[in-house]
């Protein structure tokens, strides 16, 4: 499915403006742990999560994740916001829990 | 490519890796060994922030059929390395906990993602880390056009 009917279904606000939100997105992976993250997520996943420090980018460029989903109305800082857009990464926000976003994402990415 | 990373310095943690997937890729090394290059850097980079006492270096070699990465610091070294690759074990402070890091799956992260993995380590002396990580990728292109 791509990235922009996951931001209109889910009312995803998009937190790097100028993103190409057109990529695929082929799965998604739920987690808070940097370590498992770059363990068990694959290339081309939506990265669930609530960390919003500038380490995210870094993960998410290592391991082929375009986009990082932040919950619970946690804010990324402006240093988090340069680095994604420098590397071409998608920070995506939303108010709701990780629990409601990956349960809404499964059924959306099982249709 | 030889990179020094800073103890201490989380702030840019992942930077030097994210640079040198990106700095593989362009170099023409296929996709998945960037990537799985790119878990290795990460991992060693945070180590260097994380634990050691002064810093130390990445350094980043590509052969023809690999890329090395080594990772080099001067302490405070392992006491039992065999514990350390456990996955779980890990002394990592609160502050980096509390940032998702120290999960202690580094290392063993590192030794899945690299075809040799070697780890020399000694107290009050330091730890060298050497990965190798063939170019699978390549090869099986090189096999599908020859």
């Amino acid at each position: 499915m791509r990235l922009s009917e996951i931001i209109d279904r889910l009312s995803l606000d998009v937190l790097t403006p100028a993103s190409d939100v057109d990529s695929e997105v082929t799965g998604a992976y739920c987690g808070d742990l940097l370590s498992h993250v770059l363990a068990k997520a694959a290339a081309g996943d939506l990265w669930i999560t609530i960390q919003h420090h500038a380490n995210i980018v870094a993960v998410a460029q290592v391991t082929g994740l375009q986009a990082v989903l932040i919950v619970d109305g946690r804010s990324p800082n402006e240093e988090t916001l340069t680095r994604a857009k420098d590397g071409g990464i998608i920070l995506l926000g939303t108010s709701e829990s990780a629990f409601i976003m990956a349960g809404r994402l499964h059924t959306l990415l099982a249709d | 490519m030889k990179y020094a990373i800073r103890a201490g310095d989380i702030e840019h943690g992942g930077s030097a890796s994210a640079r040198i997937k990106s700095e593989l890729s362009r170099a023409g090394v296929d996709a998945t060994t960037a990537r799985r290059a790119g878990i290795v850097a990460f991992e060693g980079e945070m180590n260097l922030i994380v634990y050691s006492d002064d810093g130390g270096t990445l350094s980043v070699i590509v052969e023809p059929d690999a890329v090395m990465i080594e990772l080099e610091d001067t302490g405070p070294g392992i006491e039992d390395i065999d514990l350390a690759m456990t996955p779980g074990f890990s002394t990592a402070p609160v502050w980096a906990t509390d940032l998702g890091f120290g999960a202690g799956m580094g290392l063993v992260n590192m030794q899945k993602h690299s075809d040799i993995f070697e780890i020399h380590s000694k107290l009050g002396v330091g730890t060298r880390i050497q990965c190798r990580i063939e170019r699978k990728g390549d090869w099986a292109m090189n096999r599908r056009e020859g």
